[in-house]
C-alpha cells in the first residue's frame, strides 16, 4: 500500500486498520527518542535525513494555490516561476538542477520522461495532505528502488480518508475566487464503505484570465502594462480506494486525471509584449500498491502503475508555409516494483526492491526517433539502529536499454551509486542528532536531451552529482509560555559532473545539448521554528528558513568562459519567515519570502544582474461551525519583480476562499 | 532562542532592505589595450557601431561604438542616448547599417527597425516590421525582409513603410545590382521543405521579375564590383552541405559553385573574406573554417585573413568586416551565445592587433564615415 508506505506519518492515522504495519513501526523506532514531549513538539523533525515538511494546518497558513507557492517556503529551494496562475514552476533543490529532483504522488514517481520536469504549478493545495522535500533519500530502506534514484525527492500526499469517530463519510466543499478573474470551485468526497474500505473522490476546476498589471521602470521611464495570454482552465479529478485485508494486507488504488488549456505569455522584451501560444496538457495516471507482513520479519510491498501524459503545443504565429505549429507529444510509462525487508536481529534490516520501468514518446515533430526506454532498478538497503545511532547505506544498480523505431538511439547504460548516511544522538537527555550523508546519485539524459529533433544528442552521457552533508538537529520542550524550539541546520557540498547543457549549434535559434559542465556548490540550509502561548486561547507560531548557496561555474576546457562565476539565478542568500496567531476561531498570518540579488546569465556582469526580491504575504481566516472563510492579500507592498528575467510577476492581489466541511 | 530567532529576522529583513535597483553608467567608454590604427593617407573612417544580438528572450541586443580614432570601445550606446526607450533596443538585433546619416538597427525578436542619427546614436524612429532581418538601401529607399515573407519597402525621410513586396519565404539578407534587388530565400521554418531560390526584384516597378534556383536554405547574399552576387547555402545539417555559389547578375544564372561552405561573407575590393561555421547533427558537432576568394578571378585563395593561430581560439565566429581605409580585418567571436563575446582586430598580414570584450553575441558592423 504505496499511499501509506511510503509517507509513514499518516500511517499513524491508519494504526487501527494497519495493526501490523511495518512501515509505521519504522516510524515509531526512529522518532521514539524525538518524542520527549508529543504534544509540544512538531512531529516533523527527523534527525536522520534533512527533510522539510507543510502539513495539515501549516499548509493551510501559507498564502498558496498550488504546491509551487508552497515549496518557496523550504530552504535549499529556488522555484523557477514563470508568473502568473499558469506560469511553468519548477523547483530546483541544492542548485544541483531541476532534473535531479523527483516528485512523489502518493507514494509513487510522478516523472517527465520528457524533459525530467515536473510543473508544480499543476499541483493545486486542494486536496494535498503533506508536502515533504528530503534531501538525497527518504530514511526509510523499505520503498522502491525508484526512491532511491534521484539527488533529492519531493513527496506530495494527498488527503487519505480518515475515519476516527463514527461517521460513515465525510465531504468538504470550498470556492476560491480573486485576482486574475481566478474561479476554483472544488468538492472532497470520503466514504467509509465497510470496516475494511474506504474510498475518496475529488474534484476541482480552475479558471482565470491570468490578466494582471506590472510596471517596467528604469531610469528614464516608467510604463505600465497588462499582462495577457496567461489565461488558465483545468480540471482535476481523483479517486481513491483503501482496503485492508485479513493477514495484515493492505492495498490501495488510484485514479488521478489533469486536463488543462493555457496560454503562454511570453518574454517581454523591448517592442514585444504580446504572444499567442497555447499548451494543452491531459495527465492521467493509475496506481495501485498492495503490502503484506508475512510473520514477524518479513515484509513486502508492490507497486504498479501506468500513467499517459499527452500534450499539445499551439503557435499560431508562427512563420512556417502553414502560418501555424502544433506539437504533439505523448509520453507513457508503466511501472512494476516488488519490495521486500528482512529484519535480521532487532537492530538490523535489510531491503531489497527491484523496479521495472518503460518509458515511450511520440510525437509529430520532424525527425523523431520515437524511443521506448527500458530501465531496471534494483536497490539494496541495509539499516543499522539503535536507541541513539543509526546508520543506513544502500546500493543502486540502474540498467537502461533504449531503443528507438528510427535514426540513432542512446544505447544502453549501466550505473552503480551508493548513499550513506548515520545518525547520532551524542547526549541521552538531549535531543540533539548530529547527521551527516553522502550520496552519489545521476540524472538519465530526458528524451528532449537525447531526441528532440535539432537540439536533441543522442550521445549523452548520465549526468552526475556527489552530494556531502553535514548538519545537527535540536529539538526541545519548553516549560512556560514557550511551547518549544527546533532547529535544523545542514551544510553541504555537492558536485555536478557532465552537466547537460544547451550549447549553440547551428545558429542563435538552433541549440544542442552536450555534457559539459562542472558546477561546485557549497551552501548551509537552517531551519528554526517555535511556539509561544501569551495567553489562553492565543497561540504564536514562528518559523524561518535560510539558505546560503555559493554554486560556482568551475567548467574548464571548452566552454570555460565563466569559470569562477556563480551560476544563473541562483542568489547567495534566500529565505523566509512566517509568523501566524491562532485565537479561537481566528488565525492570522504572515509570511515573507526573499530571495537575494543573482545574475540571470552565466557571467556576474552588471548586464546580468538581477535585482533582490521580497514579498509579504497576508491572511486572516475565521472558522464557524463548519464553515470556513479565508481572506489572502499576496504581494502585500506590490513588488514589481521577475524570477525569470523579462516574465513579470503578479504584483500585489487577493484571494478569498469559503469552505465547508461536513 | 527567542533572541536567536529574533536575530535572524531582523537579518533576513536587513538583506531585504538592499533592493538597489540596476543602475548602469550612461557612457561607458574603455581604451583599447594595444590599440594603433595607420589609416592609408587621409582615410575615410571614423569608426563602427557593433550590434550584439544578445541572446533570444534576454532582451540584450546591445550596441557598442569602436572609436578607430581615438581607441575607444564605448558600451550600450543606445541605452545611454535613449534612456527613456522602454525595455531598451530590444531583442536579438539582425542587422545594422549606415545610409544618408541615419543608423539602421534590425532587431528582429523586438519586430522592428531603430533609426538612429548615426553620428549621435539618438532615436529618431522606430518602425515596426513582423520578424525584421536584413536591410539594404536604394535611391532614398530602405528594404527590410521580413521572415513573413516579403519586403518591406520605406521611404528614408519619412520613415514609413510605402510597400510591401512578395518573397518567397522567410527571405534572408539582399543584395543589389544595377536596378535589380536580389533576395535569398530560405524557408527555415520548413526544414521538409526548404526554399532553394533567389527572388529578382526590379526596383523601378517594385515587382518580382524572377526566381533563380540556386539551392536549400538560403543565407547571405554579397554583390562585388563585377556584377556578379556571392550567395551561401546553409545546407540541412544532416546529409547537403553549406555551399557558396556565385550568380551573374548579366544572365542571372549561377555560373560558379564553390566546394566550401560559408556561414559570413564580406567582400572588400577584390577580396571576400569567409568563415563557416556548420554544424552537423550527425556528430552534433561545428565545423569552422576560413577561406578567401580573389573576386575578380572567382577563385579560392591559398591565403588567409587570420595567421598567427588565433583562430584555433575562436569558438564560433560570428561577424566580420574590413577597415576600407587599412583592410584591418574585424572578426567577432560568440563563445557560447549566453556569455560576452570577443572582437579581434587582425592587420591585413593575419596578426591580432587588439581584441575586446564586447556584449553578447557580437554580430554585425557598420562603419562610420567622417
Amino acid at each position: 500500500m504505496a499511499t501509506t508506505m511510503c509517507i509513514p506519518k499518516y500511517v499513524s492515522v491508519l494504526l487501527l486498520l494497519l495493526s501490523a504495519s511495518v512501515a509505521a513501526q519504522q516510524k515509531t523506532d526512529t522518532l521514539k527518542a524525538v518524542h520527549v514531549n508529543a504534544q509540544r513538539i512538531p512531529e516533523n523533525i527527523n534527525p536522520v535525513t534533512p527533510v522539510q515538511t507543510l502539513s495539515g494546518k501549516k499548509l493551510e497558513r501559507l498564502n498558496s494555490l498550488s504546491v509551487a507557492d508552497a515549496v518557496r517556503y523550504f530552504s535549499g529551494v529556488q522555484l523557477k516561476d514563470y508568473g502568473g496562475v499558469g506560469g511553468l514552476k519548477t523547483i530546483n533543490v541544492r542548485s544541483m538542477g531541476t532534473n535531479h529532483t523527483s516528485v512523489f504522488y502518493d507514494g509513487m514517481m510522478t516523472g517527465n520522461a520528457q524533459n525530467g520536469q515536473v510543473d508544480l504549478g499543476k499541483f493545486s493545495l486542494d486536496n494535498i495532505e503533506e508536502i515533504s522535500l528530503y534531501n538525497g533519500q527518504r530514511n526509510n530502506i523499505f520503498q522502491t528502488a525508484r526512491a532511491f534514484s534521484a539527488g533529492s525527492v519531493l513527496y506530495l500526499q494527498s488527503k487519505i480518508p480518515q475515519f476516527t469517530d463514527s461517521a460513515r463519510w465525510h465531504g468538504k466543499a470550498s470556492v476560491k475566487t480573486g485576482s486574475y478573474g481566478l474561479i476554483n470551485p472544488a468538492v472532497l468526497w470520503q466514504q467509509k464503505i465497510n470496516q475494511r474500505l474506504y474510498s475518496t473522490v475529488s474534484a476541482e476546476w480552475i479558471n482565470a484570465n491570468g490578466r494582471y498589471p506590472y510596471r517596467m521602470r528604469d531610469r528614464k521611464y516608467d510604463s505600465t502594462a497588462t499582462r495577457l495570454n496567461g489565461n488558465v482552465n483545468a480540471f482535476r479529478a481523483e479517486a481513491g480506494l483503501y482496503g485492508t485485508l485479513r493477514d495484515s494486507n493492505a492495498w490501495s488504488l488510484k485514479y488521478y486525471l489533469y486536463s488543462s488549456a493555457r496560454g503562454l505569455p511570453g518574454a517581454v522584451v523591448g517592442g514585444e509584449f504580446h504572444y499567442g501560444q497555447h499548451l494543452k496538457d491531459q495527465d492521467m495516471f493509475a496506481q495501485g500498491s498492495w503490502s503484506k507482513k508475512i510473520g514477524r520479519k518479513y515484509s513486502i510491498m508492490a507497486n504498479a502503475r501506468y500513467s499517459n501524459f499527452y500534450n499539445v503545443y499551439t503557435d499560431p504565429e508562427y512563420l512556417n508555409q502553414e502560418r501555424l505549429l502544433i506539437n504533439h507529444y505523448r509520453q507513457q510509462e508503466i511501472y512494476a516494483s516488488i519490495a521486500n525487508k528482512y529484519d535480521i536481529t532487532p537492530w538490523l534490516e535489510t531491503a531489497l526492491a527491484g523496479d521495472f520501468i518503460v518509458n515511450t514518446m511520440n510525437s509529430n515533430i520532424d525527425r523523431f526517433p520515437y524511443p521506448t526506454r527500458y530501465s531496471e532498478l534494483i536497490s539494496l538497503a541495509s539499516r543499522v539502529h539503535f536507541r541513539r545511532f543509526e546508520i543506513q547505506g544502500n546500493v543502486l544498480a540502474t540498467l537502461v536499454q533504449e531503443n528507438v523505431k528510427a535514426y540513432a538511439g542512446a544505447g544502453n547504460k549501466q550505473e552503480y551509486t551508493p548513499a550513506i548516511s548515520l545518525a547520532w544522538q551524542p547526549f541521552a537527555r538531549k535531543n540533539l542528532w548530529l547527521r551527516t550523508f553522502y550520496k552519489n546519485i545521476f540524472r538519465m539524459p530526458t528524451f528532449n536531451d537525447l531526441y528532440y529533433t535539432y537540439i536533441g544528442n543522442n550521445d549523452l552521457k548520465p549526468e552526475f552529482v556527489r552530494q556531502y552533508d553535514a548538519g545537527f538537529t535540536y529539538t526541545t520542550a519548553l516549560r512556560g509560555r514557550w511551547q518549544f524550539f527546533s532547529i535544523q541546520a545542514d551544510a553541504y557540498y555537492n558536485r555536478v559532473n557532465d552537466k547537460i547543457v544547451a550549447v549553440p549549434s547551428k545558429n542563435l535559434f538552433g541549440w544542442s545539448m552536450m555534457n559539459l559542465g562542472l558546477v561546485v556548490i557549497k551552501g548551509v540550509d537552517v531551519n528554526m521554528s517555535t511556539a509561544w502561548m501569551p495567553w489562553r486561547d492565543i497561540m504564536l507560531n514562528a518559523a524561518v528558513a535560510y539558505t546560503f548557496q555559493d554554486a560556482q561555474d568551475r567548467t574548464t576546457g571548452a566552454g570555460s568562459h565563466n569559470y569562477g562565476q556563480q551560476i544563473p539565478y541562483t542568489p547567495w542568500h534566500s529565505g523566509s519567515f512566517t509568523a501566524g496567531i491562532d485565537w479561537r476561531e481566528f488565525n492570522l498570518n504572515y509570511s515573507f519570502i526573499y530571495t537575494g540579488e543573482r545574475y540571470n546569465q552565466k557571467r556576474n556582469n552588471i548586464f546580468n544582474y538581477t535585482e533582490p526580491w521580497y514579498t509579504s504575504d497576508v491572511s486572516a481566516s475565521w472558522r464557524h461551525h463548519q464553515y470556513k472563510l479565508t481572506a489572502e492579500l499576496n504581494n502585500l507592498l506590490n513588488q514589481q519583480y521577475d524570477v525569470i528575467a523579462n516574465f513579470p510577476m503578479p504584483g500585489r492581489n487577493y484571494r478569498v476562499t469559503l469552505s465547508v466541511n461536513y | 532562542m527567542m533572541r536567536s530567532l529574533f536575530l535572524t529576522v531582523c537579518s533576513l529583513l536587513l538583506l531585504a532592505s538592499c533592493r538597489k535597483g540596476i543602475i548602469i553608467p550612461s557612457i561607458m567608454s574603455e581604451e583599447i589595450p594595444g590599440f594603433q590604427r595607420q589609416p592609408d593617407g587621409a582615410g575615410t573612417v571614423q569608426g563602427f557601431y557593433l550590434l550584439n544580438e544578445g541572446n533570444m528572450n534576454m532582451n540584450k541586443s546591445s550596441l557598442d561604438y569602436v572609436d578607430l580614432i581615438n581607441g575607444a570601445y564605448v558600451r550600450r550606446t543606445y541605452e545611454a542616448q535613449n534612456p527613456e526607450v522602454v525595455k531598451g533596443l530590444g531583442d536579438v538585433g539582425n542587422d545594422l547599417q549606415i545610409y544618408g546619416g541615419k543608423l539602421y538597427a534590425i532587431i528582429n525578436n523586438s519586430n522592428k527597425v531603430e533609426v538612429l542619427d548615426a553620428a549621435t546614436g539618438k532615436r529618431i524612429r522606430q518602425v515596426i516590421i513582423q520578424q525584421c532581418r536584413y536591410i539594404t538601401f536604394y535611391k532614398e529607399k530602405a528594404y527590410v525582409t521580413s521572415n513573413a515573407g516579403y519586403i518591406s519597402v520605406m521611404d528614408t525621410t519619412a520613415l514609413q513603410e510605402t510597400a510591401r513586396i512578395p518573397t518567397g519565404r522567410n527571405p534572408e539578407q539582399m543584395a543589389i545590382a544595377g536596378n535589380k534587388l536580389y533576395v535569398a530565400n530560405s524557408g527555415g521554418y520548413n526544414p521538409k521543405n526548404y526554399e532553394r531560390t533567389v527572388s529578382v526584384i526590379d526596383l523601378d516597378t517594385q515587382q518580382e521579375l524572377k526566381r533563380i534556383d540556386v539551392a536549400i536554405n538560403l543565407h547571405r547574399i554579397v554583390a562585388d564590383k563585377y556584377g556578379d552576387l556571392y550567395v551561401t547555402s546553409r545546407g540541412d545539417y544532416y546529409d547537403i552541405p553549406s555551399r557558396l555559389y556565385v550568380i551573374d547578375t548579366k544572365t542571372d544564372l549561377v555560373k560558379k559553385e564553390f566546394p566550401i561552405g560559408a556561414s559570413n561573407i564580406c567582400i572588400n575590393g577584390n577580396l571576400a573574406y569567409i568563415y563557416c561555421v556548420e554544424w552537423s547533427y550527425h556528430t552534433h558537432k561545428n565545423t569552422i573554417s576560413y577561406a578567401m576568394i580573389d573576386v575578380r578571378s572567382e577563385t579560392l585563395l591559398d591565403r588567409k585573413f587570420i595567421t598567427d593561430g588565433t583562430d584555433a581560439k575562436i569558438e564560433i565566429p560570428y561577424g566580420i568586416a574590413v577597415d576600407p581605409d587599412t583592410e584591418d580585418v574585424f572578426v567577432t567571436d560568440a563563445l557560447d551565445y549566453v556569455s560576452p563575446g570577443i572582437l579581434y582586430c587582425f592587420d591585413k598580414t593575419g596578426k591580432q592587433k587588439w581584441k575586446m570584450e564586447t556584449g553578447d553575441i557580437p554580430a554585425h558592423f557598420a562603419f562610420l564615415k567622417k
